[in-house]
């Protein structure tokens, strides 16, 4: 008599607990895909916002913003070409630094390294990564700018008589493109370094001691097997660590000298895309003015989006031959 | 060659100890016990602290964390079961590209979306440009550590009748547990020291302010304005806050290493 009811409790149960168990993951599915769906919408939401924000001046000024160097404010004339030219070239600077560094750094870690110093090293290398912009800015201007001023820049201009070229001419103010530029590289470094790292460590065994097995030393191994292996990945490191460079704003602007003049001296204070809107943003006067420097930001963004969008692929090509 | 490489090596740890060196020197000697309880003085007079700024960047971090944290770790959930959906591929690919995306490109989103229209500057403007760049990197991590948990474990809890979602919370992401700690530490000391995104939301506040609607001052914006003044006192307080905020770093970055290192044995990287 009383088994019946019981059973059917039980059967009820069951059902309740099935049902719990589906409505469980249904809301679960439904959070976790929220959250991912959150990652595409911040892109577009981010592309709108900013082009939004940038086209008053687009539509006005048209081209002439990224054409023309004349940037004045009370006459209405808005051209970034000098902050365009200025991001470009102290992002080069900074990669003709960094790149040999870091890829040095990348081949010691993964190949020479005594196992005990492996762990440090690449710690510390890492950890340049972790350092705020603006302590880099900090230490740019009270230390970095003093040692390039008194020592390095009359070194290569005048020792080394690299002033007669016009890449080192005029007078070392302190403040200018080459001080942006060994801000960005060792900023860009540690970006380079641990991708040609994970990169290198990819590279098959077999690959190696093939190398090895036909007479090659270590050095060739690494010259003609390893490196030509990872190149792609590698090249996407350094692209990666370029997307750093272009973006990079607080460091640069403390040191850069902010004139928007285009100069072929490294010795000469330059401006970039990041420090133009930072130094601006604030003191903005009119509503064509901070449109103009959003428009600088959505060609910014444009150039990082696209820098960024190739080195992950690169990576990636690298990473997915090795799964196969 | 081979001696090159080591030359690289040298050279590359060298500027980190060189910064470390210099804000060790130049910031030590003003850090006090004023610096910590005061309030920045009017420029010109000498003592004073910034109070106000590392509570401000610690408000800051909180916001940032109370959305980046459960979005990064929901969508990484999503990655590590979805692994080849068309929106698992999109999304991984989307917050790879906005990692690297320039963080003032971040403060422009936010001034354009919680700022502009509101009318005024405020703290939550400027959580709200911090959590977002904390998003992807988060969920980049958190699907990076749910990998490595063995399908076997996850096997096992179905077969028990444990429903999905509660295999995935208790058996999946326990078991990460330590990992997805690590990212979260990494990310929140990625963006503590973001000054670009906080110029164009948070602002900066020479008062008081715990108000999350107002502008609120921060570490990184302090020291950027006074690192550029031409004062010679206000240079001192850079150099200290800078160290304050390095340390607030680094003890981040290093409590990140020791999570992992205590569970596996040794650190995942």
């Amino acid at each position: 008599m009383t088994a019946a009811p019981a059973q059917a409790l039980s059967k009820d149960r069951r059902r309740l607990r099935v049902d719990e168990t589906a409505i469980g993951d249904r809301i679960y599915e439904i959070v976790t895909r929220a959250c991912a769906l959150v990652v595409p919408a911040l892109v577009v939401a981010i592309a709108v916002a900013v082009f939004a924000a940038a086209w008053p001046a687009f539509a006005k000024l048209g081209l002439s913003i990224v054409t023309t160097s004349d940037w004045d404010v009370a006459g209405g004339h808005f051209g970034a070409a000098p902050a365009i030219f200025g991001t470009m070239v102290s992002s080069i600077v900074a990669l003709i630094i960094a790149t040999p560094l870091a890829i040095g750094v990348a081949i010691f870690l993964s190949e020479f390294s005594p196992s005990w110093l492996r762990q440090p090293v690449g710690f510390l290398v890492d950890l340049l990564a972790a350092i705020p912009s603006v302590v880099y800015g900090l230490w740019g201007i009270f230390v970095l700018i003093p040692l390039l001023r008194e020592h390095v820049m009359p070194f290569l201009r005048d020792t080394l008589h690299l002033g007669a070229t016009p890449f080192f001419s005029g007078p070392a103010y302190g403040p200018s493109m080459l001080a942006a530029g060994v801000i960005l590289a060792i900023m860009a470094l540690p970006y380079i370094s641990s991708v040609s790292r994970e990169v290198l460590m990819a590279v098959p065994r077999s690959q190696r001691e093939a190398a090895l097995a036909l007479g090659a030393t270590r050095w060739e191994m690494i010259r003609d097997a390893v490196i030509p292996y990872a190149r792609s990945g590698i090249i996407g490191g350094i692209m990666l660590g370029l997307g750093r460079a272009l973006g990079e704003t607080m460091a640069v602007t403390m040191v850069i000298g902010n004139r928007p003049e285009i100069s072929a001296s490294l010795l000469a204070p330059g401006y970039t895309m990041a420090s133009l809107i930072a130094n601006e943003f604030s003191e903005a006067t009119n509503d064509l003015h901070l449109s103009a420097l959003m428009a600088v930001g959505a060609i910014l963004f444009i150039i990082t989006l696209i820098v960024n969008a190739v080195a992950r692929w690169l990576v990636w090509s690298v990473s997915r031959r090795r799964a196969q | 060659m081979i001696g090159l490489t080591y030359t690289a090596a040298a050279l590359a740890t060298l500027p980190l100890l060189f910064i470390l060196f210099h804000l060790l020197v130049k910031g030590a000697s003003s850090i006090s016990l004023d610096f910590f309880t005061h309030m920045p003085r009017p420029v010109g007079e000498t003592g004073g602290g910034m109070a106000n700024a590392i509570v401000g960047t610690l408000i800051l971090i909180g916001i940032a964390s109370v959305i980046g944290l459960p979005i990064g770790i929901g969508a990484g959930l999503h990655l590590a079961e979805k692994k080849t959906t068309r929106l698992a591929q999109t999304t991984r690919f989307l917050a790879d590209v906005l990692n690297g995306l320039p963080s003032i490109v971040m403060g422009i989103f936010a001034w354009e979306v919680l700022v502009r229209p509101i009318g005024h500057f405020s703290a939550l403007a400027g959580g709200v440009a911090l959590g977002a760049m904390m998003i992807p990197l988060v969920t980049r991590t958190t699907e990076e550590m749910l990998l490595v948990v063995p399908t076997s474990l996850r096997e096992a809890a179905l077969a028990l009748g444990y429903p999905k979602w509660r295999t995935s919370i208790s058996v999946v992401l326990r078991t990460a547990l330590a990992g997805i700690v690590t990212g979260a530490l990494v990310a929140v000391a990625r963006i503590a020291g973001e000054t670009a995104p906080l110029l164009f939301t948070a602002l900066g506040n020479q008062f008081w302010s715990t108000s999350i609607r107002e502008p609120i001052a921060a570490l990184p914006i302090q020291i950027f304005t006074y690192a550029t003044n031409a004062y010679e006192e206000l240079h001192r307080l850079a150099w200290a806050g800078a160290l304050v905020l390095i340390s607030i770093v680094l003890v981040i970055s290093l409590a990140a290493r020791f999570v992992t290192r205590s569970r596996f044995g040794a650190p995942v990287d």
